[in-house]
C-alpha cells in the first residue's frame, strides 16, 4: 500500500514530522506550506503558522499560491504586516523557518540569487525574498531542496542566506542572533543535520531504497557519514489522503 | 565610529532627513482637499521618466494594475523599481521597457508559477540592471526608516552574506551591545502606486486583510497615487477612524478603479486570474509575444473599464469572486504545463 507514495509526498511527510506542536513556524511558498499544513492537521494542531506578508496563526484551507494569498490569513488570529512578523522573528518568537534553495554548501549557507557571476548571470533567480530574514532570525531553519552535484556544492555562486557561514561561532561573530541557524536539510534522497563541532552537514537518515553511496554520489562536497544511519518512514495512506485535501489541484504534490 | 563593512550596492531613494522635511513642507498639502482625478492625469503628473517607483501590496497581491497599465500606455521610460517582493508588477513593467533598473529583494519569479520569462530575459541580457540586493525585511525597514524621517535603521538581517555585500547597507559595531549591526538606509520612492479597498475623496484609506508593508511604504513615498475599489463618504471613515491605514495628507491622487488589481489578488474581493496570468506567462516567453500582450490589453484599449470587458467582464469577475471565497475550484493553465 505504502509503495505508491511519490517523492514529494515523502518530503512533505518527513518535513512535517520535524515540526512540534505548540511551536511557531515561518513558512515559505510551496512544499513548506504543505508540510506545515500537514503537521497542523496531524500531530501538531497548535502549530503557530506565520507568513512573511502578515498572516499569523491561520487555519489554511487549501494550498496558497503565494505567501501573501488570502488563504494565508484564513481564520487567522491576525492579518498583520511584514513589519509585525519580521519583528517577531528578530525578537525571538519564531522557532522554525522553512526554506528552499538552488544551491547549498556544507555549512548550510544558501543561494537563491544567481547562478554564474552576479553582474553577468547565467541564470538570474528571484533573490533573497524573505529567505535571508528567516535564515537570520529563526531559532531552527529547515531547508527542503533537490539534491545533486550542481546543488550540493563546496562553494556557492552567491551567499544569499546565512547558514553557519564558515564554521563554529561565525554567525555570532557576524552579528547574527546567537544560538540560531540551520537545523535539518531534507532532499529527495535523505535527511541531514549539522555536526555540533564543525557545523558541517551530516547524514541522519536515508529515504527507503536509497543507499549511502547514492547520497555521496549526489553531493559535490564531503558529507559527514556516521556509523549509524537511520531510514525515514514513508507516509501512510491516511497522510497521503490529507495531502490531497491540502493540495486538491496537485500544484505541489502533483497529480 | 568605525564602519566594519560597506555594501557595494547602489544607494537609491535616499535623502538627507532635513532635505526631506523641507520637501514635505513645500510639497505635501495638509488641507482636506478633493484629490479625485483620472489615472491618465495622475500618471502624467506624478511619474516622470527616470523616477524611482514602488508598488503597494505584495507583487501579485493587491497591486494597482490599473496604474501600471497606464504607465505602460504612456510609454514612461528609465524607471527604477523598488523590488520589494516584485512579481507580476515588475514583470510587466520590465517587459514593456518602462523599468530598466531594479533593487531586488524578490523579483523575476512568480512564486509557485515558476520564474518570470520576460523579466529574466531582460536581466540576463542586460536590458534591465540589478542595482542592489536586499532582503524582504530589509526593504520594508528601509521604508520604515523613511516613514520615521530617519537617515537609517539598525537591524540584524543580511549580516555575513553576499546579500549584504551587494546591498546599500553598512555594518558598524553597535555602541550598546558591542556586536556588529547592519544599518539600512532610508528609502523614499519618488512615487508609489497603491490599490486599496476603499477611501474617501480626500484619500483616507482602509485596507482589508494583511497590510503587508503599505503602512511604511505610504509614509515613505514622496508622491502617493491611490487607486481604490470604491470611493466612500467621509462619514464612513470618521465613524471608524481606527480602520484608517493611510491618512489623507500622505495621498496625492485618488482614482476610483473597481477591480483595479486584476489579474492580481484583491483580498476578500477576487482571487488571482490564473487564466490571464497564465496567458501572460505563455506569451511573454518571447519579446514578440509580450508585445502582442501589450497591444491587446494595454495599447488598444482606452482605459481600465474597457480592459475589464476584454478579460471577460462581469462573468469572469464573478468567477474570481467565487474562487476567492472558496466557492469555486481554481483553474490554472500553468498547472497543466507544469505536469
Amino acid at each position: 500500500m505504502n509503495e505508491d507514495y511519490t517523492p514529494t509526498e515523502l518530503l512533505a511527510y518527513v518535513a512535517a514530522g520535524l515540526l512540534e506542536d505548540g511551536k511557531s513556524v515561518f513558512v515559505g511558498t510551496g512544499l513548506p506550506m504543505i508540510a506545515a499544513m500537514l503537521a497542523q492537521r496531524t500531530h501538531a494542531p497548535n502549530l503557530l503558522i506565520i507568513f512573511e506578508a502578515g498572516g499569523i496563526g491561520p487555519q489554511v484551507p487549501v494550498l496558497p499560491i503565494s505567501v501573501g494569498d488570502s488563504r494565508t490569513f484564513y481564520r487567522a488570529v491576525a492579518a498583520s504586516s511584514m513589519h509585525e512578523v519580521m519583528s517577531a522573528g528578530q525578537a525571538g518568537y519564531v522557532d522554525y523557518g522553512f526554506l528552499g534553495a538552488a544551491q547549498i554548501d556544507p555549512y548550510g549557507n544558501l543561494n537563491t540569487t544567481v547562478i554564474g557571476e552576479w553582474d553577468h548571470p547565467l541564470v538570474r533567480l528571484p533573490g533573497s525574498g524573505g529567505a535571508n530574514d528567516i535564515g537570520s532570525f529563526c531559532w531552527r531553519t529547515i531547508i527542503v531542496m533537490r539534491q545533486d552535484k550542481r546543488r550540493f556544492v563546496e562553494h556557492l555562486d552567491f551567499l544569499t542566506t546565512p547558514g553557519y557561514l564558515d564554521g563554529p561561532g561565525a554567525r555570532e561573530r557576524a552579528g547574527l542572533p546567537a544560538g540560531s541557524g540551520p537545523y535539518r536539510v531534507i532532499t529527495q534522497l535523505g535527511l541531514y543535520d549539522f555536526d555540533e563541532d564543525s557545523k558541517r552537514m551530516r547524514l541522519l537518515a536515508t529515504h527507503p531504497g536509497v543507499t549511502v553511496d547514492d547520497i555521496c554520489a549526489n553531493s559535490a562536497f564531503e558529507l559527514i557519514i556516521p556509523d549509524q544511519v537511520g531510514t525515514t518512514e514513508p507516509p501512510s495512506p491516511q497522510v497521503r489522503r490529507i495531502l490531497r485535501e491540502i493540495d486538491p489541484t496537485g500544484m505541489v504534490i502533483g497529480k | 565610529m568605525d564602519i566594519l563593512q560597506t555594501g557595494q550596492g547602489e544607494l537609491i531613494g535616499w535623502h538627507d532627513p532635513d532635505e526631506h522635511r523641507a520637501w514635505v513642507a513645500a510639497h505635501k498639502s495638509r488641507a482636506l482637499e478633493d484629490k479625485r482625478t483620472t489615472l491618465r492625469e495622475a500618471i502624467a503628473r506624478y511619474v516622470p521618466d527616470g523616477a524611482i517607483i514602488a508598488c503597494g501590496g505584495f507583487g501579485h497581491i493587491r497591486v494597482s494594475m490599473a496604474a501600471i497599465y497606464e504607465i505602460i500606455r504612456q510609454h514612461k521610460r528609465d524607471l527604477t523599481f523598488c523590488g520589494k517582493t516584485a512579481v507580476h508588477d515588475s514583470d510587466v513593467l520590465i517587459a514593456a521597457g518602462a523599468v530598466c533598473r531594479i533593487e531586488v529583494a524578490y523579483a523575476f519569479g512568480h512564486e509557485l508559477r515558476g520564474l518570470s520569462p520576460a523579466s529574466r530575459r531582460a536581466v540576463e541580457s542586460g536590458r534591465c540592471q540589478v542595482v542592489a540586493e536586499i532582503s524582504n525585511a530589509g526593504y520594508q525597514w528601509r521604508f520604515l526608516a523613511a516613514a520615521m524621517g530617519l537617515p537609517f535603521i539598525p537591524t540584524r538581517v543580511m549580516l555575513g552574506t553576499d546579500t549584504l555585500a551587494h546591498s546599500s547597507a553598512k555594518v558598524i559595531e553597535d555602541p550598546f551591545s558591542g556586536k556588529p549591526i547592519a544599518l539600512l538606509p532610508a528609502c523614499y520612492p519618488d512615487v508609489v502606486l497603491m490599490h486599496v479597498h476603499r477611501c474617501d475623496k480626500y484619500g483616507n484609506c482602509q485596507v482589508d486583510g494583511i497590510a503587508v508593508e503599505d503602512f511604511e511604504l505610504a509614509r515613505a513615498a514622496r508622491r502617493l497615487i491611490i487607486t481604490t475599489e470604491e470611493i466612500v463618504d467621509e462619514e464612513m471613515i470618521r465613524s471608524q477612524p481606527w480602520r484608517t491605514l493611510i491618512p489623507y495628507y500622505l495621498v496625492d491622487a485618488v482614482i476610483e478603479a473597481p477591480y483595479g488589481a486584476h489579474p492580481t489578488l484583491m483580498p476578500d474581493r477576487y482571487y488571482f486570474d490564473e487564466d490571464h496570468i497564465g496567458e501572460w506567462l505563455r506569451l511573454s516567453k518571447t519579446d514578440e509575444g509580450a508585445a502582442e500582450y501589450f497591444e491587446r490589453y494595454v495599447y488598444s484599449v482606452e482605459d481600465f473599464a474597457e480592459y475589464l470587458e476584454l478579460i471577460g467582464g462581469e462573468e469572469r469577475l464573478e468567477y474570481l469572486r467565487q474562487v476567492e471565497h472558496l466557492e469555486a475550484p481554481l483553474r490554472a493553465p500553468w498547472l497543466e504545463e507544469k505536469k
